[in-house]
């Protein structure tokens, strides 16, 4: 049996996906900015997207810009956001647990002059609201508070925080790092006070390379590419049809029957945390209820280093993500694990399972049989 | 511009009886390191030399580049070819070969002529004399010197004209295949690449072997031992490349042993392994890229416990080594930006806290004995199961 459980990496690719993007590659492959038919069709594919991504977030269709993915999208919100509006002050709020695609752009405002406020998070990696209020100053231009957390699944409060925001600087923008969280969740960015929202394509069964920035009308950006105008000139360049076409796709088939693949998620995740509560050192990172994400599990296994866990369960064709990413010549800690104060051994133990609603019940009690054969083997070949 | 090139080699110049034996290796390595260059060559051996001609359009880049990885190559000249039409054309080829190659002519110069077509009208010394001259007169910067001179122009008269000045330095050595083959322990890191290179350079053949331990080695791991074998082949040849799967007796190696004397048996049982290979492929020796005391495994007490169990002698290129200088070969050659790739060898996944640096041999023969079970076995299964890898730079 094969159990793909790094969803949270990448997904595969879904068949309607794939089907509109072989159409638009090999026949409908018209650059949109051309005038003639060929043109128009591609724009046309470019325009089904559009609408059906605007309607998963109730958003209108002059609110989305597409990029290359979720990196450049979180990049355009906050260095966009900040150039566009530094006369109005300098002073940006974010996260310590954010993905490093919010992370790096903030530390380069930061070189740039501009002055960072980190928020702590608490054992469960949630913010705490009463810290960000304290943050929100008169010189705030943006805050950008991640959605889901990619490694624990922390659910982050961001309506309430959205909320404090405006009542603290009305001017103060709110951007949401939501690439874990799209497709999982039904967000309506418009009604949560969001001003800016990250999504990536290849996250929710579409192809790599493709995102969307949601931008709430009349949100400043200055661009971080120029070239030929395209997209209101805030993001030039040729529109990458066939990656729009299949994450439009994509966007839609994850929101049909919406509620019975959540539910279906959260009980794959149920099962899991039942059945391994059984497995001696195994402990779980985070909260382990409804209120976090129903698809992202950190699993930590005492004495038991994460690559070799991560390499024992590819043996077996389970397919994990390594919590942190070690090596013995280049010791990467994660941040969020100790953000949250998971103990310094548990650090390079810690794996991360992370489902899709194409994983079944069946999978998750394979991989449970499966590591409560290899925990007490491996667990005897610690490092001294 | 160049249509062929002068191969000059040093060492195997003077050896003899058997030189024309090394200048074929040679010939043959040249015609192996151009395969994959795209155009036709034909290549000749006279006098001491070997000559490589192209027939019709090559990349020049290209094969440069191959040619500085042939072993036994000491300097590769660059020769512009004419027709033989009389001197007053000659001085005119020489003179534009010059305007080509050297945009300000300013410095001293020596004409050295060479006629191999001997039914040439004039001398070697006449034809140098008259070149001489008609250099000076289009160059009024330059001078004559003879004794020593900052460029030295070879002409020589043979079917056709060969014109060239510039000796670009090969690798030295000898060329691969004249000093039989030795087994190679590879790992992923810095310094087992740069010790196959540097026997390789002696002449010999390499073949190597690579212990994985999966899953506590990924397959990335695996694979970034295949890349660095794949450079080093640039210059060896095609190495045969054993991956045993060295898991289950690292494993009972830790069960039995005391912790602190893991690294060294687990060693000895590589060497064990690599000799058994190396015996069966008639290798001649094994090479590792050890260097004294770099790291516990490698103190002399170390080196001689790790040693005593192979038969076959152990060569160890890099003994007298700094890792910076083993570094500064491994950037020449290409290696290092591989090699620090962050994946584990099964060397680093179970090291001790504190390995013994002085290990006593008969301590350690005495652990080898709690071993005595089952260790045959899994070694036998471990040789069985060795997969083999033929890793060719050109494929």
């Amino acid at each position: 049996m094969e159990a793909y459980f790094d969803n949270a990496a990448t997904t595969r690719c879904s068949n309607g996906a794939k089907e509109v993007m072989m159409q638009v590659l090999s026949v409908d492959y018209g650059n949109p900015s051309s005038l003639h038919r060929k043109g128009m069709e591609g724009e046309n594919y470019i325009r089904e997207a559009r609408k059906n991504i605007c309607k998963t977030l109730k958003a209108g269709e002059n609110e989305l810009i597409f990029t290359s993915g979720g990196t450049e999208a979180n990049n355009l919100a906050i260095i966009g956001a900040a150039m566009a509006n530094r006369r109005q002050g300098m002073h940006l709020i974010t996260t310590k647990i954010e993905h490093p695609a919010v992370a790096a752009p903030m530390r380069y405002l930061e070189e740039q002059g501009f002055s960072v406020t980190w928020l702590d998070v608490d054992s469960d990696g949630l913010i705490s609201l009463e810290q960000l209020r304290d943050a929100v100053k008169e010189e705030t231009i943006l805050a950008s508070v991640m959605y889901v957390n990619n490694e624990i699944g922390a659910v982050e409060p961001v309506a309430e925080a959205a909320k404090i925001i405006k009542e603290k600087n009305p001017l103060a923008l709110f951007h949401v790092d939501a690439i874990q969280a799209y497709g999982k969740y039904v967000i309506h960015p418009g009604k949560l006070g969001i001003d800016l929202m990250s999504v990536s394509g290849h996250k929710i069964h579409g192809p790599k390379g493709s995102g969307f920035l949601y931008a709430k009308e009349k949100t400043r950006l200055k661009p971080v590419i120029y070239g030929g105008g395209q997209q209101r000139g805030i993001r030039s360049g040729t529109e990458n049809v066939p990656g729009i076409a299949g994450m439009g796709q994509a966007a839609k088939e994850a929101y049909e029957e919406f509620g019975k693949k959540q539910e279906h998620l959260f009980q794959l995740k149920d099962a899991f945390l039942s059945g391994i509560a059984d497995v001696e050192w195994a402990k779980i990172n985070g909260r382990t209820g409804r209120d976090s994400a129903p698809h992202i599990i950190s699993l930590s296994v005492e004495g038991v280093r994460s690559e070799v866990l991560l390499h024992a369960l590819e043996d077996k064709q389970i397919y994990v993500s390594a919590g942190s990413a070690c090596a013995s010549n280049k010791p990467a800690k994660s941040s969020t694990l100790q953000a949250i104060g998971v103990k310094k051994d548990l650090l390079e133990s810690t794996v991360r399972i992370s489902f899709s609603p194409e994983n079944t019940l069946e999978e998750v009690n394979y991989c449970l049989d499966i590591l409560k054969e290899l925990t007490p083997r491996l667990r005897k070949f610690t490092r001294h | 511009m160049y249509k062929a090139f002068l191969i000059k080699y040093g060492e195997i110049g003077i050896k003899g009886k058997n030189r024309h034996l090394f200048e074929d290796a040679l010939v043959h390595q040249i015609k192996y390191a151009l395969k994959p260059v795209e155009g036709e060559f034909l290549i000749t051996k006279e006098q001491g030399r070997i000559y490589i001609e192209a027939l019709g359009e090559y990349d020049y880049d290209e094969a440069m580049e191959r040619l500085q990885c042939v072993f036994g190559i000491v300097g590769i000249c660059p020769v512009v070819l004419k027709e033989e039409q009389g001197l007053e054309q000659l001085a005119e080829d020489v003179i534009e070969y010059l305007k080509q190659r050297y945009p300000q002519p300013n410095m001293t110069f020596k004409v050295d002529t060479r006629r191999a077509k001997k039914s040439y009208p004039m001398t070697s010394m006449e034809v140098s004399a008259a070149l001489g001259g008609r250099i000076l007169e289009a160059f009024p910067e330059m001078k004559v010197d003879v004794h020593h001179p900052e460029l030295m122009i070879h002409v020589e008269i043979r079917k056709k004209i060969n014109i060239y000045s510039e000796i670009i330095p090969g690798p030295g050595g000898m060329p691969v295949g004249t000093n039989g083959k030795g087994m190679l322990l590879l790992s992923g890191g810095i310094d087992s690449p740069v010790a196959g290179y540097m026997i390789a350079k002696r002449g010999v053949k390499i073949d190597a072997v690579y212990f994985h331990a999966p899953p506590y080695t990924s397959e990335r791991a695996r694979q970034k031992v295949v890349d660095l074998a794949r450079i080093v082949a640039k210059y060896s040849g095609p190495i045969y490349l054993k991956v045993v799967n060295f898991t289950d007796i690292q494993m009972y190696i830790y069960e039995k042993c005391p912790h602190e004397e893991l690294t060294i048996i687990m060693r000895r049982y590589m060497m064990r392994i690599a000799e058994h290979f190396a015996v069966e492929t008639n290798s001649l020796g094994l090479i590792t890229g050890e260097s004294i005391g770099q790291v516990a495994s490698q103190t002399m007490q170390s080196l001689a416990a790790t040693n005593e169990v192979c038969e076959l002698p152990v060569y160890r290129p890099l003994i007298g080594f700094d890792k910076q200088e083993i570094i500064a070969v491994s950037e020449k050659i290409g290696t290092y930006e591989t090699s620090i790739l962050p994946y584990e060898d099964c060397c680093t996944i179970f090291v001790a806290k504190h390995p013994v640096t002085k290990p006593n041999l008969k301590v350690i023969r005495r652990s080898e004995t709690h071993l005595e079970e089952k260790i045959g076995e899994l070694v036998k299964t471990a040789i069985e199961t060795a997969e083999t890898i033929i890793v060719d730079a050109l494929s």
